[in-house]
């Protein structure tokens, strides 16, 4: 694209809505989709002489969330009020946090898109909770310009978690959002829907030119409005592309205009340019007086270390190093959360072959899975079921057609495997068994006997179905072996 | 005029008048009084007969009672109802009923007492005279031509005219204890968190509090009882529990007592020369009744009205935000669509500008100001720091006395219109105030005698943190052996 060295800084502002029962503030519900104005009390309305009170649980997300991106927990945090006019902020200001955030200076591990061996650590500035605003719906349809305000979400917790500008292209992007959102769905602490508004992205990006060996930076761009990782990925390409023809034709930097705010429009995949600030913000941030300053004991901290368990990322490394499966195989299974890596490692475990178990998974259950739309906590075939069936068939004592059988079974029936194979009259032939029967089906076919002499190896083939219908049990490997011994 | 609230507890134990005759007499009080004092901004007359018809069923049929049962009890138009109006004395809440009842109110009704109304008070609690009210000044029932003081201003005159036995005001920055020394009767600001907050309209919400306001120290511990306690919806709520402050010896006893006056208001010019003597008086009346007197200073009390003025507003300006005209309450009928900011700026500063009077608004722009950036560090920051060593002034002089005796204002009640268009003459007068705000204590105003003029003087017993019985204590022993508080107006 360009006659330059170009680098792209790109900064992330993630906001996740915490998986909590009730709101950040009071006891109302915060679950997504009820009618507007439904899960609403004084203090989430902000009426005159409410007041809020903190949910411990929110805290706990929060702390487990930061942990698990390597973020230090101060012992006291404490609440602030951001203050700003907007209809759906009903208090005209934001219980935030200012300069004592809950998560501080961590990072968070992703593959390098560019080198799928090699990991790049991206900083995490902070991460702090704040209450959720409201929605405003605007109805413009007809030359009416209408706005209605929903305040269900009022006062649902987030945190906001602030990337350093670590990230250097639209795909490592992809990818921090990606091991993001495996972290915290993995750890239940958001369910991350970016359709719902439960993660939500703004970027910061700008581009260094290198013009003569001196640093030019254009003007930093905030873009909002992505809401899908496509989206995030294909707003970023575009920005850069963009930033990139502006400066050629106008040279503006960074030192001409510092930030701007540009929206994504999906529809013609293209950012725009958002009304304008003409001077910053300055939100007037003040410790809120009604909350008294949140004390963390360092044991609290240490006892939620304790609790976070193993992470996607370090499962995903040791799928690879421990049961030797390729990076491709271990992020699927790792993707899939936590639920299915247990069930992925028990059955490992159980059938003694840790690459069968990963491509039975893949497919079979996984498929299954999508098919009855069921969770793998629901799932009728036992992680030790289908280790059982699986290390039949790694003993040879069963091909993978009789194993499919077996496990299509299992789906329908309560039963072990043993009881299954039984049912459905899957017997161990013995070897003369199999010997005669080749040699039955090499007298009845003369042609196929020249065939195979002649060079045709493959025509051997047809016999094998052959077998198969006149002996079920028949294991097909066995029967070409057999068939192309007894031809000689 | 009706009796104390112990008394008529009494006599309706004795059968001698039942709930609804008090809530009568209340009413006709008040009907009688109010063209004149203008106490009240809405009069709940068909609600309190109801709830004073209900106690006297109860007594009736032999059911419990609680500890207010029949007693008509007015409250400060700055905490939530959910059957009347709660203005804040603006026109920007002007008809404005929440849906829901502040927790002190919830804990009347439950106590039994009858709710009469609610009364006048500074706009948004800001005032020091009750002339910044949306609906008109409230006056003094000693001298009609006198405020009587803010802003609590309605609560305190409406008990001195005898209307109600009982009020509840709040103390922001003397809002209950100025009022009260200005009407001859007795106001107490307890401890920050001893009472929920929960339901009071926020003004400054680390120095809000809400407190009783009655004749005598009994009928104050009796209403005090009712309203404390802990409160798991208001995070500044104190987990403690609330000891029975009626059992409070009545003794003139203070042996063992060690009461400290303050050198720098005994020595402070801008007093009043009767306030300064009925002070001394005082300690004299402490001192024969056994207490030892110690001279006690604190360093930091000038910067008690800066620091305060700086803190309040700030907090107001952000607490007052929600009042934008979007929600409820007023809302402009001209909104600008062509305006340079667009017609929803617009709408919230055209209903702004017509809901807020002004003092409302120089706090707000106080505030905002000394929150803005590049000054916060100046103004916001820096006071808060000098709040840390104004506590610290406390705590050090604590340790050399149990109670603070000094004046709750530096003048006796002045004249409507006489401070209203100075700001900095009407700050002052919560200059003997502010500190029990800032550092959270609990302050109480007796009556302690009267001027040239026949105008009643407060005096002001400080404590330290949830040391109310030690205040309702002395303040008894006080009252037990001093007759201020028995003279009417």
């Amino acid at each position: 694209m360009t006659a330059h060295e170009v680098t792209t800084i790109i900064g992330l502002e993630v906001h996740v809505q915490l998986k909590t029962q009730t709101k950040l503030f009071c006891g109302c519900s915060a679950a997504f989709g009820a009618p507007p104005n439904t899960q609403v009390c004084p203090v989430c309305l902000g009426l005159p002489g409410a007041l809020p009170v903190m949910n411990e649980h929110a805290i706990e997300l929060a702390i487990r969330a930061g942990l698990a991106i390597h973020c230090s927990i101060p012992p006291m945090t404490k609440w602030d009020r951001k203050q700003y006019f907007y209809p759906d902020l009903p208090k005209g200001y934001q219980i935030s946090q200012f300069d004592l955030p809950i998560c501080a200076d961590g990072y968070l591990e992703i593959t390098d898109p560019a080198d799928p061996d090699g990991t790049r650590h991206i900083g995490i500035i902070r991460a702090h909770l704040e209450e959720d605003a409201g929605k405003s719906m605007h109805d413009e349809v007809a030359g009416k310009s209408d706005t209605r305000i929903d305040l269900n979400r009022c006062g649902t917790p987030l945190l906001e978690i602030v990337s350093q500008p670590d990230l250097r292209s639209a795909a490592e992007v992809k990818e921090y959002l990606t091991q993001l959102k495996l972290i915290l769905t993995h750890l239940d602490v958001s369910d991350c829907e970016m359709q719902e508004g439960s993660l939500r992205v703004d970027a910061n990006v700008n581009l260094h030119i290198d013009v003569d060996g001196k640093k030019v930076a254009t003007p930093i761009v905030e873009v909002k409005n992505m809401n899908s990782f496509r989206a995030v990925e294909r707003a970023l390409e575009y920005e850069v592309e963009r930033q990139y023809a502006d400066w050629e034709n106008d040279g503006l930097t960074i030192e001409d205009n510092p930030k701007t705010t540009r929206g994504w429009d999906d529809v013609n995949q293209r950012t725009f340019v958002q009304r304008e600030k003409e001077e910053s913000a300055d939100y007037r941030y003040f410790p809120d007086p009604d909350l008294l300053p949140v004390r963390i004991p360092s044991e609290r901290v240490e006892a939620l270390r304790q609790s976070l368990g193993e992470l996607p990322r370090a499962t995903y490394l040791r799928l690879q190093s421990q049961h030797d499966l390729k990076p491709y195989d271990a992020d699927v299974i790792v993707n899939q959360g936590p639920a299915m890596i247990a069930y992925f490692e028990r059955v490992a475990e159980v059938s003694g072959d840790a690459k069968r178990s990963s491509s039975w998974i893949q497919q079979d259950v996984m498929r299954t899975l999508k098919d009855r739309e069921l969770s793998i906590d629901a799932f009728p075939v036992t992680s030790v079921g289908l280790g059982e069936l699986l290390k039949l068939v790694v003993k040879g004592q069963l091909d993978n057609t009789r194993a499919r059988d077996v496990f299509n079974y299992l789906l329908d029936h309560e039963s072990t495997v043993d009881q299954a194979i039984q049912s459905l009259g899957i017997e161990q032939v013995d070897n003369s068994e199999i010997d005669a029967l080749c040699q039955e089906l090499l007298d009845a076919n003369p042609a196929v006997v020249a065939d195979v002499r002649s060079g045709k190896v493959q025509a051997v083939g047809s016999l094998i179905g052959q077998a198969k219908k006149k002996n079920p049990n028949a294991n097909p490997q066995q029967v070409r072996e057999t068939l192309l011994k007894l031809i000689g | 005029m009706l009796d104390s609230a112990k008394e008529l507890l009494r006599m309706q134990e004795s059968g001698d008048l039942t709930a609804v005759e008090i809530t009568e007499q209340a009413l006709a009080a008040i009907q009688h009084s109010d063209p004149q004092i203008n106490a009240f901004t809405h009069v709940a007359a068909e609600l309190a007969v109801d709830a004073a018809r209900r106690v006297d069923a109860k007594r009736l049929a032999g059911e419990a009672l609680g500890p207010l049962a029949g007693i008509p009890v007015a409250v400060k138009d700055v905490l939530c109802t959910a059957d009347m109006p709660t203005t804040c004395s603006s026109r920007m809440l002007k008809g404005f009923q929440p849906p829901y009842d502040a927790t002190v109110i919830h804990k009347l009704r439950e106590a039994d007492a009858v709710l009469i109304g609610k009364t006048n008070m500074d706009e948004f609690a800001m005032g020091a005279s009750t002339e910044t009210s949306a609906f008109g000044v409230t006056r003094n029932p000693w001298d009609t031509d006198r405020t009587p003081g803010g802003s609590s201003g309605g609560a305190a005159a409406c008990v001195a005219a005898g209307n109600v036995p009982l009020s509840l005001g709040s103390d922001t920055g003397g809002s209950i204890r100025q009022p009260a020394a200005f009407c001859g009767v007795t106001g107490l600001k307890p401890t920050y968190g001893r009472v929920s907050r929960y339901g009071l309209v926020a003004f400054a919400s680390s120095l809000d509090q809400v407190g009783p306001i009655a004749w005598s120290v009994d009928d104050v511990a009796l209403l005090l009882e009712s309203i404390a306690g802990f409160e798991p919806r208001d995070s500044t709520s104190l987990n403690q529990g609330v000891p029975n402050y009626s059992e409070i010896l009545q003794t003139t006893d203070l042996r063992g007592l060690k009461i400290g006056i303050l050198r720098e208001s005994s020595e402070n010019k801008a007093v009043d020369h009767a306030i300064l003597a009925a002070v001394h008086h005082a300690g004299d009346v402490f001192r024969s009744c056994g207490a030892e007197l110690v001279e006690v200073n604190l360093p930091h009390s000038e910067y008690w009205v800066p620091t305060y003025y700086v803190i309040a507003p700030c907090e107001a300006s952000s607490n007052l935000s929600r009042y934008e005209g979007a929600h409820y309450g007023h809302r402009t009928e001209s909104i600008d669509s062509n305006s340079e900011q667009g017609p929803l700026v617009s709408a919230y500063c055209r209903s702004r500008e017509e809901g807020f009077g002004a003092e409302v608004k120089r706090r707000i722009m106080v505030g905002m100001y000394a929150l803005s950036e590049g000054y916060a560090d100046k103004y916001y920051n820096q006071a808060l720091k000098v709040r840390r060593l104004i506590k610290g002034d406390f705590d050090a002089a604590f340790t050399q006395c149990d109670l603070l005796l000094g004046p709750v204002t530096p003048s006796s009640a002045f004249r409507i219109g006489e401070k209203v268009d100075d700001p900095i003459q009407m700050y002052l007068c919560d200059l003997f105030t502010v500190g029990a705000n800032l550092a959270g204590l609990p302050a109480i105003s007796l009556p302690g005698g009267f001027d040239e003029h026949g105008l009643p003087i407060g005096i002001q017993l400080q404590a330290p943190v949830l040391e109310e019985s030690r205040l309702l204590f002395a303040a008894g022993a006080f009252q037990s052996v001093t007759d201020y508080h028995t003279k009417r107006p």
